[in-house]
């Protein structure tokens, strides 16, 4: 849990901003199963890729603003940002596997 | 808890699949020390997936035992503990190509070319539970997740006060119509013909929310919208009419196809893919086990998938003593 850090409606726009690493983020809830069975997924990743991409979470239960923001309509839904801006968008949970094959060619 | 294994390991029972069946049979075969190993799926939005279509449910209101309810995946985190209490193991992916013509059975997870298989046992349960149909349109894949949903649990909180609509008959459509009441503003039930299939229990508490609307006699045949769903076309079976319906939001709960495409070939199903059990849960290969929804389209409750993961599980311990006996 250290690596991955909490964003809410207030921090959202300058962290994806100021990120100086890719910046992954999950949107989650709490009532959401498949978004629990990724979380642990979502650890191990923010270990092994330490240096090349940054992972944080964000509840949409209290910050629906940044939600909506992203057109975000299913959960679990990770946006990668670059520069600040959106570059991926992976709907739904899926396994480690295919996880990485998708984020792995925008990080260097 | 185990990554991937790079060596064969050798296994008396091998569970193919983490639902109720599944997570009970590992309850009792390790029990018997058995050291079960349970294959469980990988991460999905859809029922496919680690600990089955109850990971996608809310409250249980009829598992005995839960005078309150308990939420599905609640549930499904209780078995599965329960049974690494004794001993079982899991490994979190697919089977990926399985070989069931010789004993040991042969199975492999993740490289399926690999002349080596991940595992080889003795005898095999599988309880790969069913997954939910989709519509089987076009537009589908794209509007995945920008409307159209696989997992009203997971996505209800962002309908609401939008009209969105629920396919299907059924009890599960029924429950997701009544779930999503509590976002939406109006939820309309499509349903192909004029009677529900659903239970009279959840029949009445759909007909008695004032939010849910029936659509009879119409089937979807397509969906509207680039980026977000907009509206669906509705073609009213009778007539052949078509007729759009704005919504934000659809969906899909209009029955189960039982996920055997890996055993295809290997084993005797119906001609829906159910794989067929006779004397319990023997299938028609000597030392394969089926239970659950795999094998069961008629009852497809978590208890009584649950009480056939126990039946196969004690069909397993007593076939593998049969054979250990003849042996010695």
């Amino acid at each position: 849990m250290a690596n991955i850090v909490e964003l809410n409606d207030f921090n959202f726009e300058n962290s994806i901003k100021d990120s100086e690493l890719p910046l992954l983020v999950d949107f989650w809830a709490e009532w959401c199963g498949p978004c629990k069975m990724i979380a642990p997924i979502l650890e191990e990743i923010s270990t092994e890729r330490k240096g090349q991409l940054k992972i944080a979470k964000l509840n949409v239960d209290t910050a629906l603003m940044a939600a909506r923001r992203y057109e975000v309509m299913s959960i679990p839904t990770l946006i990668l940002f670059k520069d600040g801006q959106p570059v991926r968008r992976i709907v739904g949970a899926k396994s480690k596997s295919s996880l990485l094959r998708e984020l792995d060619p925008d990080l260097s | 808890m185990k990554g991937s294994p790079y060596v064969t390991q050798h296994k008396e029972v091998v569970i193919v699949g983490s639902g109720p069946a599944g997570l009970t049979a590992a309850i009792y075969t390790a029990r018997a020390n058995l050291s079960p190993v349970v294959i469980e799926g990988e991460p999905s939005s859809t029922s496919d997936q680690p600990g089955g279509q109850l990971m996608l449910t809310t409250e249980i209101e009829n598992f005995p035992g839960f005078i309150d309810g308990i939420m599905g995946p609640e549930l499904m985190s209780n078995f599965r503990s329960q049974a690494e209490r004794f001993g079982a193991s899991y490994h979190t992916a697919k089977v990926t190509k399985i070989d069931l013509s010789n004993r040991p059975f042969q199975i492999w997870t993740s490289d399926s070319n690999s002349a080596d298989p991940d595992y080889t046992a003795e005898a095999v349960i599988i309880s790969t539970g069913a997954r939910s149909l989709m519509l089987d349109l076009e537009e589908e894949v794209r509007l995945i997740g920008h409307g159209l949903s696989t997992c009203a649990t997971c996505d209800g909180f962002f309908f609401r006060d939008l009209d969105i609509a629920v396919v299907g008959g059924g009890d599960s459509a029924m429950e997701e119509a009544i779930f999503l009441t509590k976002f939406a503003k109006s939820v309309t039930i499509i349903h192909r013909r004029k009677e529900l299939r659903a239970s009279k229990i959840m029949q009445d508490r759909a007909f008695a929310n004032p939010k849910i609307h029936f659509q009879w006699n119409s089937v979807v045949t397509k969906l509207h919208g680039d980026t977000q769903l907009e509206g669906i076309t509705l073609t009213d079976t009778t007539t052949n009419q078509e007729s759009r319906l704005d919504i934000k939001g659809l969906f899909v709960a209009i029955g189960h196809v039982p996920n055997t495409d890996v055993f295809r070939g290997q084993i005797t199903m119906d001609s829906n893919g159910y794989i067929v059990t006779h004397d319990g849960t023997h299938t028609n290969v000597d030392g394969v086990f089926a239970c659950g929804d795999v094998q069961d389209h008629t009852y497809r409750q978590a208890i009584t998938a649950a009480g056939s993961g126990c039946m196969a599980a004690i069909d397993v311990e007593r076939w593998l003593e049969a054979k250990h006996h003849q042996a010695g």
